[in-house]
């Protein structure tokens, strides 16, 4: 149990949080690379989960091929990338891409999916166009599942990201191998809390966006 | 990219996947022989191929000396098998002189590989002995290519304070605290460097960061063939800041005397360029351990 007060003492001195290396700094990494990672993410993966979503088409290719990308072993996947690209942050955050598109490829197609078929067709019957279809029903309706997927892919990322310091970037990660390497097990566990109470504040900030869209009219 | 570094890739990635297994490597030691003929030695060893194979040496020469011998192989850290060794679980356990002491008494001063050597066999517990020490070492240096080192005309780590640029190098994050490591080149060489921080203990990827240009040094073990093979330059450690880490058996009291003259034996073969010899072999042809120990057995005409 010493080793978790020691890491909570830690945690609580705020020369650890200062400096280029102190905790402060890493945590600010960590996050713009989770924000990155998911940014990228999204920009492949909505088009595509709305696509699939929206035609039905691709579907089945769509659910297998990302049930195999969720079984790559990210540390595998960024040691190959690195062989390749060299050490520094490509590499991880490729692998940080990886796993993070089938989430949200499966949010957005699930939310255009679950929009009810009447109230589609009943667009249609008005004479919108496909596109006004996706755009004013589909996605406007199928919101909360799309933004589900991207609080999920957000999860995963920011529990992962601590691998890019395995090839030479920063992140919380930085913390948590020095602590592992030299047996400073409160320095360890330091960093492994800051990645979780960093977890939890990016989940209630999506928990929080997801109920103020409820209350948007015309939302579901 | 050589097709070398992709099959360690392929074996990283292996080891990657692959979850520890159920089964205790520790739980069926311990038990040697009452009838006096030679008991069953357990041996043990590091989670680290080339440690596994010097494990291997010694199992195969005990065997051939007519002594049983158990392998509990892949132990992972000190924490775990030193108590292990000390109970009498394991008998002999290949270790390095240097790493050893720092885990027995961190305050040691010793710099010699003669030294360490003394040092190490006063601070192990109870009944547990080193025998002699092989030529062989398995340690941090400082490496640069041939052609940094022949642009900066460098033969020693303290030729590296006379470089007029800005140098990174390459290592496991642990660099950053250790004694040989960022500070201690300073305050030692006054030579000063930036840690790019790469986790896999001198392995490929360090490699490609120093071939690449990312990094100008890079902290590679001396025991690695791919020094050789990229024609890199270790840098003399003029000063003594990493300790030796020479090749050296840890052994019980169970340990007799024919035992432990079959073990010095292959100690005094063990020279540096017999430890790359067993390790490159050992990666190029990706045989287990125990074909890799047999081979080298067999080119010294040790096999019966």
């Amino acid at each position: 149990m010493n080793h978790v007060i020691d890491a909570f003492e830690l945690l609580a001195d705020p020369d650890a949080w200062g400096g280029p290396g102190g905790f402060g700094a890493r945590t600010l990494e960590h996050l713009w690379y989770t924000a990155l990672a998911l940014l990228i993410s999204a920009v492949i993966a909505l088009p595509a989960g709305l696509v699939i979503g929206h035609t039905g088409r691709g579907r089945a290719l769509a659910v297998i091929s990302t049930g195999m990308v969720r079984a790559l072993p990210t540390l595998g996947l960024i040691t190959l990338a690195a062989l390749f690209l060299g050490i520094g942050l490509t590499a991880p955050m490729i692998a940080f891409v990886v796993l993070a598109v089938p989430s949200i490829i499966a949010g957005a197609y699930a939310g255009v999916e679950s929009v009810n078929p009447v109230t589609v067709d009943a667009a249609k019957a008005q004479g919108m166009s496909r596109w006004q279809v996706l755009t004013r029903v589909e996605i406007p309706l199928g919101l909360p599942l799309i933004i589900g997927g991207l609080r999920n892919a957000a999860l995963q990322v920011v529990a992962t990201a601590t691998l890019a310091a395995y090839v030479g970037a920063g992140g919380l990660g930085r913390q948590l191998f020095l602590g592992l390497r030299t047996q400073d097990y409160a320095m360890m566990l330091a960093a492994s809390i800051a990645v979780i109470l960093l977890a939890i504040v990016l989940d209630a900030s999506f928990e929080v966006t997801q109920r103020l869209l409820r209350r948007v009219p015309g939302l579901a | 990219m050589n097709k070398n570094m992709l099959a360690i890739t392929g074996v990283a990635l292996l080891a990657v996947t692959a979850c520890g297994g159920g089964d205790d490597p520790l739980d069926t030691g311990g038990d040697t022989e009452a009838d006096g003929e030679a008991g069953e030695l357990v041996i043990g060893s590091q989670r680290y191929y080339s440690n596994t194979i010097l494990a291997e040496l010694y199992a195969q020469v005990l065997e051939q000396e007519g002594y049983e011998v158990q392998r509990e192989f892949e132990i992972g850290q000190r924490e775990v098998y030193i108590p292990e060794l000390e109970s009498g679980a394991i008998d002999v356990f290949p270790e390095y002189t240097g790493n050893l002491l720092d885990y027995l008494d961190g305050d040691n001063d010793a710099a010699e590989a003669e030294t360490v050597h003394a040092e190490l066999d006063q601070a192990l517990p109870g009944d547990l002995e080193v025998l002699d020490y092989a030529e062989a070492t398995d340690q941090d240096s400082y490496v640069v290519t041939a052609d940094f080192a022949e642009e900066h005309d460098l033969s020693t780590v303290g030729d590296l304070a006379d470089v007029e640029e800005d140098l990174r190098i390459a290592s496991n994050s642990e660099f950053e605290t250790r004694p040989y490591g960022i500070e201690g080149l300073a305050e030692t060489y006054g030579v000063d460097l930036t840690l790019v921080p790469v986790e896999d203990s001198g392995g490929p990827l360090t490699l490609g960061a120093l071939l690449d240009g990312e990094v100008e040094v890079a902290n590679i073990y001396s025991a690695d063939p791919a020094i050789e093979e990229n024609d890199l330059v270790i840098l003399e450690d003029t000063e003594s800041l990493v300790l030796p880490q020479n090749v050296v058996p840890v052994v019980s009291s169970a340990v007799d005397d024919g035992a432990r003259s079959a073990l010095e034996e292959v100690q005094g073969l063990l020279t540096q360029e017999a430890l790359l010899e067993i390790n490159a072999y050992s990666q190029s042809s990706q045989a287990s351990p125990a074909d890799v120990a047999q081979w080298w057995l067999e080119e010294q005409g040790l096999n019966s």
